[in-house]
């Protein structure tokens, strides 16, 4: 079912447009054909309320979470990080050693569940790729002229194909920022699926790069934009871009593959990254994603933490609530 | 594979309460004259927490008499900066024993210690700083050059936010130069008689605050005491009226905050997840112990289901249970009496043909508990449209325009407060200009600022609390 076809049926309101995207057939994603039926859906989304979403995000913060409740978070926040490493200086070496943390993050305790994906530069790839060979851990390559996504779209599927040849499990792109805000929603929605479909078996995380599009609005519209165009992740930023992940922003994303699963069927996932350094901070993540999203999407499946410095806190957090105490920073290792 | 948080109790040895209580009059702790006393019980559990004196008549001339010689003897002279000083020391000290009086709150009103300790207890501390500010300025404040205090002032508190009451209460009177005697709520005495003690701490001249315990009869001899000059009165309707008849003929000044029936309006074209949880706040804050609660739901009827759908999906969330638990959203209601009064609406509602809905949620065994609630199908003519719930109770009602909005929305006798959801700035605007309720908050609820003046019209009242407004209310003007 086409969405413009259906737009003289559409009354005003938002929530009439969103009536309307709810009578599509489970499943079946729409095809819009122009920019003005996609903004037609996309501002005819409810607006988000900007004080709202950060009075509600804060009082999530305010959750206490203690004793076994606390142990669960972290070992499951531990099986939901991506572990991160997008520097101009990576090296082979750097890759490798990166990969023998994910498979065992702490080597004092075998007890530690390894880490989601481990997510690189696609001409490391195939180096990850041979490390985590026969582990539980996932290849994640960025693409798309990461981070700034300004290359042609040639050279960006170029660069998609050259980390799916390499091996990569998942694809991380950036959305065309610059076509987004231009209003040119078409283009966004078209490079996505051109990507998805490059993809192939890969899974597919779409970064909105929520710093650079400013408003709660727009995050939800271009949530739904990359929901729409066949993302299976939608992923708030690319880590080098101030602010990056934030609580509010999560609140919107987790709020928006809610609704789009409960008008599809289909279970979006959310991946936070960039700002998240400590367990405190990622516990209050997956508070929001609980009473947000609900409790199916504390999973690695429908939820990721992109970090590096995160883990460790974690780890040593994790000790901690065993043990009764805290050892140094030492005990830890670097990578 | 659910996560389940683990209980997060505030520690209750934080406060320490005493057995017994006497009434705070001219600096000092005494038990009644006639030895009468009554007990406080934790609405949560039933179990007595302390006992405290009942003032009689003869108490009540005692503090009257002890802020008439304060004020002629220090209060009303002292500088303005002076009584400055003095409230500035009271809030710093109601910050620093923030977490005692956050967990005494809980203990004897039943409300969640994330209120509590995240709204009671800094809005408390806050009013207190606000006036300060005011003591040394009050000829800038537009009531002429050397603005006067009125006297003594008789001050009857409720029990839904015993504390933050007080301070409304207590704070604009001092920094307007006039003594008081404060009469708490018989099931909530205990955070007066703690901020009391912090009087005592912060040396405020003895017989400049007297805080005096008692049932209802204590508070009518209150206003009827002729050495009064001024009432201030939080509460019902119902009293509201009597004291009013009371005071008629009398030279006493008398400003009345009481019950409402707020409309919360939700247009088609509201934020609408932000708007579920202004919902929410409105009518679960506080388990709905709040005049100035939203519990009139008007939903534009094109949005009503997706509306009521996430509404109670987002009810589903909520956390009711142990009030010092951190994690608690809904805690307990505040006595028996109340909630026989919500169990009897309640009723009412089913009675009148609205559909009634709670989550599944397991109550308490002990103590007093009633679970959120939403009507649907309610219309104008429904009890549960009309009377005041004080409970955790919404009625749902839908309206098709803008005028319909404001005509059910003003269909009441009360006008305290009332919302309105909607992005589009001018009918915000639109809508405010007719509505009539002293306070419409615009996409938000239940949002208090000492700065920003709160009170209704008609039967909710008259006066205002807070800003330059409120000082009209403590000043010979």
């Amino acid at each position: 079912m086409n969405i413009e076809s259906r737009s003289h049926l559409v009354g005003d309101g938002p929530l009439n447009t969103l009536r309307t995207l709810s009578t599509l057939p489970s499943g079946i994603v729409a095809m819009p054909s122009s920019d003005a039926a996609l903004r037609q859906v996309l501002h005819g989304l409810p607006g988000i309320d900007q004080v709202g979403a950060q009075a509600r995000a804060a009082a999530l913060a305010t959750r206490s979470i203690k004793t076994d409740a606390k142990l669960w978070a972290i070992d499951t926040a531990i099986r939901m990080v991506d572990l991160t490493t997008l520097e101009g200086a990576d090296t082979p070496g750097k890759v490798r050693a990166l990969c023998a943390k994910a498979r065992r993050p702490d080597p004092l305790d075998p007890g530690v569940p390894a880490v989601a994906a481990v997510c690189v530069y696609p001409d490391l790839v195939a180096v990850a790729r041979a490390e985590l060979d026969g582990s539980p851990v996932a290849v994640a390559s960025v693409a798309t002229a990461f981070p700034s996504g300004r290359a042609a779209p040639a050279v960006k599927l170029a660069d998609v194909a050259s980390a799916v040849d390499g091996g990569a499990d998942e694809i991380d792109m950036v959305i065309d920022r610059g076509a987004f805000l231009s209003g040119r929603y078409r283009q966004v929605y078209e490079e996505v699926r051109a990507v998805r479909a490059a993809c192939g078996s890969a899974h597919l995380k779409v970064i909105l790069e929520t710093g650079e599009l400013a408003t709660l609005d727009n995050v939800s519209r271009a949530a739904w934009l990359a929901m729409l165009a066949g993302a299976d992740f939608i992923k708030t930023s690319t880590g080098k871009v101030s602010p990056a992940a934030t609580p509010p922003v999560a609140l919107v994303m987790l709020s928006a593959v809610a609704d789009f699963a409960a008008q599809t069927g289909r279970r979006v996932g959310v991946k936070v990254a960039g700002g998240v350094r400590t367990a405190k901070d990622a516990i209050r993540y997956l508070v929001l994603v609980r009473e947000t999203a609900g409790q199916q999407w504390l999973t690695p499946e429908s939820f990721r933490i992109g970090a590096s410095s995160v883990l460790n806190d974690l780890l040593m957090q994790r000790s901690k609530q065993r043990t009764g105490v805290y050892a140094g920073p030492d005990y830890f290792t670097v990578d | 594979m659910a996560w389940d948080y683990a209980p997060a109790p505030e520690s209750r040895d934080i406060v320490s309460i005493q057995r017994e209580y006497g009434l705070f009059i001219d600096g000092q702790f005494q038990p009644a004259a006639d030895g009468a006393k009554f007990a406080t019980v934790n609405p949560a559990t039933e179990e007595p927490l302390a006992v405290v004196a009942d003032a009689g008549i003869t108490d009540v001339d005692r503090a009257v008499r002890a802020a008439r010689a304060a004020l002629d003897r220090v209060w009303r002279r002292m500088p303005g900066r002076e009584r400055a000083k003095y409230l500035y020391r009271i809030a710093r000290i109601l910050q620093e024993r923030a977490r005692e009086f956050a967990v005494l709150e809980s203990l004897d009103n039943g409300k969640p210690i994330r209120e509590s300790r995240d709204v009671d207890v800094p809005l408390a501390a806050a009013h207190f700083f606000y006036h300060a500010g005011w003591a040394d300025k009050l000829e800038y404040a537009g009531f002429g050059q050397a603005p006067r205090p009125i006297g003594v002032a008789g001050q009857i508190i409720p029990w839904n936010f015993p504390l933050l009451m007080a301070a409304w209460k207590l704070a604009p009177a001092l920094a307007a130069g006039n003594t008081c005697v404060l009469k708490p709520a018989a099931t909530t005495p205990l955070s007066a008689l703690l901020l009391a003690e912090v009087c005592r701490q912060a040396d405020l001249p003895s017989g400049v605050v007297n805080v005096i315990t008692g049932e209802g009869d204590t508070g009518a001899k209150l206003v009827t005491h002729p050495g009064i000059d001024k009432i201030a009165f939080t509460g019902s309707t119902e009293v509201g009226k009597e004291i009013r008849r009371a005071v008629a003929g009398t030279p006493k000044r008398l400003t009345l905050e009481l019950g409402g029936k707020a409309a919360n309006v939700v247009f088609a074209d509201a934020p609408l997840d932000q708007a579920v949880e202004g919902i929410v706040n409105g009518i679960f804050f506080n388990q709905g112990h709040v005049c100035c609660a939203g519990s009139r739901l008007l939903v534009q009827e094109s949005a009503a289901d997706l509306v009521v759908d996430r509404l109670k999906r987002r009810i589903d969330t909520l956390r009711l249970g142990d009030p010092l638990d951190k994690n608690t959203d809904i805690g307990a209601i505040n006595s028996a009496q109340q909630l026989d009064k919500i169990r009897t609406l309640s009723a009412a509602g089913e009675a009148d043909g609205g559909v009634r809905w709670s989550p599944q949620c397991r109550l308490p065994e002990r103590g007093y508990w009633f679970p959120p609630t939403v009507f649907t199908g309610v219309s104008q003519s429904h009890r549960i449209a009309r009377e005041e719930i004080f409970g955790p109770v919404l009625s749902v009602l839908t309206f098709r325009t803008p005028e319909e909005a404001i005509t059910k929305a003003n269909n009441t006798p009360y006008g305290l407060s009332a919302g309105v959801w909607t992005e589009k700035g001018s009918r915000i605007l639109w809508m405010a200009q007719r509505l009539r309720s002293g306070v419409v908050w615009a996409n938000t609820y239940n949002r208090f600022d000492p700065a920003s003046p709160f009170g209704g019209y008609r039967e909710s009242g008259f006066g205002r609390e807070g800003g330059r407004h409120g000082l009209e209310a403590y000043l010979d003007v």
